[in-house]
């Protein structure tokens, strides 16, 4: 039963990320019917951001300002670094390309990330970077309950992970920008004609989604202490994986598959075998496609003629 | 008076062809018609022009990654289908020719029969993981044969140590990360395949013939289907094309196609590894795709060359230099307009990089490397290798400014940003890029990759379609 709990805090801690980046795939894709490939490198930048910051104010071991202040300020430059990346990208490499074939934007959003991997490589270089929690917080604090325990920063990465999603709830649901977005999702040219302007939109979408993944990104860097070039691959296969099974296009769909594939992942890598972990959650994907492609949120779309 | 049972305008079709004008017009036209001619005597000189093992090695990757780009050709090109785990067929067909002629198990069987077994069987697996074709339309197309591809590398990757039923001790069916090392070279009517030079001539024949056959494919009923299919699938199927038939047979003769570039491959490395097949080698096959541009046959071609051989050139530094210099001048060229306002901005970069140079000398003199003596050195701040941190801000930096360039109107400010950008695309070209050619070489495509489809979105030799909506 401990063992059972554990596992359900890991999938849970793995499932808010998840989560985090399948709301930018989802997001992009109902708005812009685009794969936006570069999505996970993204991640990897706030990554690294909060890295930087990091490192700038002392390096885990003994930080220049207390840890509560260091930690918000890292978590500010992850979003900050990758929303800002994700309007650039989005000005300068989808763009210029919003009437080519479908093919041209999916070749340009994997040209984005061949380019981010190798920028980070030659910047950072190949080695891991660990963030090095373990030094900064004292991983014994945190709640215990019964033979279960819950560390501090997981309970933090968990919290943040809420916050995040209700807050763009509340966006989407409850703002003008969000009703904007609702409606170019729906329908690009309509909503054109109804004054809305759709270049706007689509960079708000960008913005939210990376600043999203730039959150991810800092906690995966939190939790899990290891940060690289390559980072943003697996993490963004599995959160597009999580955006596809809760129906791709939809935001409840992207929080409960990310939180679907973060459970599944941790239970077969506690109780099956972590070396096929990888293989149990593609597969699960596949499954999932073949028999409900539209994910557990998405609604079939008509085809027009 | 027309006669009875032909149709005039499809016989008078060459007639009426627009013939180009002048003796460039003519040459291009010429050459449009004779391209299969022209790359074949081009291709047989090759290797005896290059000498040296490691061009015909070039030569060799060259022709398989131009295989592999005509038989994603009929996947996406002709019938539409977002494949992206092709790359996953190319590694069947390598492992199943290592499977069947290496240590791995221990059988040796004739070339021609595995080769022959491996392509049918990956036709067969075609067939089976295609079925989703025939349902699932457009990116959900592509996200489930991405997860084939990922499935097949985790299968390479850990079919190592596997604990069957009734076998003492773990099995290892893939080698795991290793792969299989010592895969029998080919041997084809008693004729066996020593050098590089012997599977380049045979990958030449391999993809005469193939060009052939999906040229003559796609005037066939099956190739016009294909293509009815991917202008309009709905369309198409009111025309009684079997839409559904069609698409999973055009995806596993790709699958097939690949199988048997895979076990050349095998074959041509003396082995197989999990990590040649790869979401990277799928992107470069997409890549010489779509940059010869999409259901054109040469295009696909003349994109996989170009793919296969130009960053050959940046792999020695005299080369990389020869190229990015050249690369940059191009760009000046075409980004400073009107011309002559080049005579402002040229002499502009070198009055920066002297300026430069002498400021930062006189602030931290303890950053710049004076030994460096270049022609080049005396003019670019060269920094000492501690300085690592300052050459990764201005890395960051310039791209930022050559994005600048692209996004600002105002011709003044254009031509300042472009004298900033050039001298700063100099300065950590020479202190970092050449020192990293592998990552240089693949910072520089991703980056052509996205300037490409902003550029030309149909590729080179592709023509712009009508998409219907």
């Amino acid at each position: 039963m401990e063992f059972f709990l554990q596992q359900l805090v890991n999938g849970l801690t793995l499932g808010g990320v998840y989560a985090l980046i399948a709301l930018g795939y989802s997001m992009v894709y109902g708005i812009l019917k685009l794969l936006n490939f570069a999505h996970g490198d993204v991640y990897m930048v706030g990554a690294f951001a909060g890295y930087a910051v990091l490192v700038a104010f002392g390096g885990p071991t003994d930080p220049r300002i207390p840890v509560v202040v260091l930690i918000f300020a890292m978590f500010l430059a992850g979003m900050a670094a990758s929303g800002i990346l994700g309007v650039v990208i989005e000005r300068f490499a989808y763009r210029p390309l919003r009437n080519a074939p479908r093919i041209a934007p999916l070749i340009s959003a994997v040209g984005v990330s061949f380019f981010l991997q190798n920028a980070a490589l030659l910047v950072a270089g190949a080695r891991f970077r660990s963030y090095g929690t373990a030094k900064m917080v004292d991983p014994s604090t945190g709640l215990q309950w019964g033979p279960l325990r819950i560390s501090i920063i997981r309970i933090v990465v968990i919290l943040s992970a809420v916050a995040l999603m209700v807050v763009l709830h509340l966006l989407v649901k409850r703002t003008k920008l969000g009703k904007a977005m609702r409606a170019t999702a729906y329908d690009r040219e309509a909503a054109a004609m109804m004054g809305i302007d759709v270049d706007r939109v689509i960079v708000a979408t960008f913005l939210i989604g990376s600043v999203l993944a730039g959150a991810a990104g800092v906690m995966v860097g939190l939790v899990f202490s290891r940060v690289f070039h390559f980072m943003g691959f697996i993490a963004g296969l599995k959160g597009f994986t999580a955006a596809v099974i809760g129906g791709i296009g939809s935001i409840p769909g992207a929080m409960m598959g990310g939180l679907l594939i973060g459970l599944a992942e941790a239970f077969s890598a506690g109780y099956i075998s972590s070396t096929f972990q990888n293989l149990i959650v593609f597969g699960l994907l596949i499954a999932f496609l073949l028999i409900r492609p539209r994910g557990i949120f998405g609604v079939p779309e008509p085809v027009k003629v | 008076m027309p006669e009875i049972g032909t149709d005039r305008w499809v016989a008078e079709f060459e007639s009426r062809r627009v013939r180009r004008e002048g003796p460039w017009g003519r040459l291009v036209d010429w050459t449009s018609r004779h391209w299969l001619g022209l790359f074949v005597v081009a291709a047989v000189v090759y290797p005896f022009v290059i000498g040296g093992d490691f061009g015909i090695r070039v030569g060799v990757n060259a022709l398989l990654l131009a295989m592999l780009a005509i038989g994603l050709n009929v996947v996406v090109g002709y019938t539409g289908l977002l494949d992206l785990g092709y790359v996953a067929y190319y590694g069947l067909g390598a492992y199943g020719y290592a499977f069947l002629a290496s240590e791995q198990f221990g059988i040796h069987l004739p070339t021609l029969l595995v080769v022959g077994v491996v392509a049918l069987a990956v036709f067969g697996i075609g067939l089976v993981l295609g079925q989703p074709a025939r349902r699932l339309v457009g990116d959900y197309l592509a996200i489930l044969t991405l997860f084939f591809l990922q499935v097949f590398v985790e299968l390479a990757l850990n079919l190592d140590r596997l604990d069957l039923p009734f076998v003492d001790g773990p099995v290892s069916i893939t080698g795991g990360p290793n792969g299989i090392a010592g895969v029998d070279p080919m041997e084809i009517f008693g004729f066996r395949f020593g050098q590089v030079r012997d599977y380049y001539f045979l990958l030449l024949v391999l993809v005469v013939f193939l060009i052939v056959g999906v040229t003559n494919l796609a005037r066939s009923r099956t190739g016009i289907g294909w293509r009815a299919i991917r202008e309009d699938t709905l369309a198409a199927e009111h025309m009684t094309i079997p839409s559904g038939r069609l698409k999973v047979l055009a995806y596993a003769f790709g699958a097939a196609v690949a199988a048997v570039s895979g076990t050349v491959f095998a074959a041509v490395q003396l082995g197989v590894f999990p990590q040649n097949f790869t979401v990277a080698l799928l992107i470069v096959v997409y890549a010489a795709l779509v940059l010869g541009g999409e259901g054109s046959v040469p295009g696909a071609l003349v994109g996989a060359l170009i793919i296969a051989m130009v960053p050959e050139l940046l792999r020695t530094p005299a080369g990389a230099r020869l190229l990015f210099y050249g690369g940059l001048a191009v760009a000046a060229l075409t980004l400073v307009k009107p011309r002559r306002r080049l005579l402002v901005v040229v002499p502009g970069i070198v009055a920066t990089g002297l300026a430069v140079r002498s400021l930062v000398t006189a602030l931290w003199p303890d950053l710049v490397d004076v030994e460096a003596a270049g022609m080049v050195d005396r003019w670019v701040v060269r920094f000492v290798p501690s300085a690592d941190v300052v050459v990764s801000v201005l890395f960051i930096v310039t791209i930022a400014v050559v994005l600048g360039i692209v996004a600002v109107r105002r011709r003044g400010a254009k031509d300042a940003l472009v004298v900033v950008g050039v001298y700063l695309l100099v300065l950590v070209w020479e202190n970092r890029l050449v020192e990293e050619p592998s990552i240089t070489r693949q910072l520089l495509f991703g980056a052509l990759l996205v300037v490409l489809m902003v550029a030309r979105p149909h590729g080179l030799l592709g023509r712009p379609r009508v998409e219907v909506v």
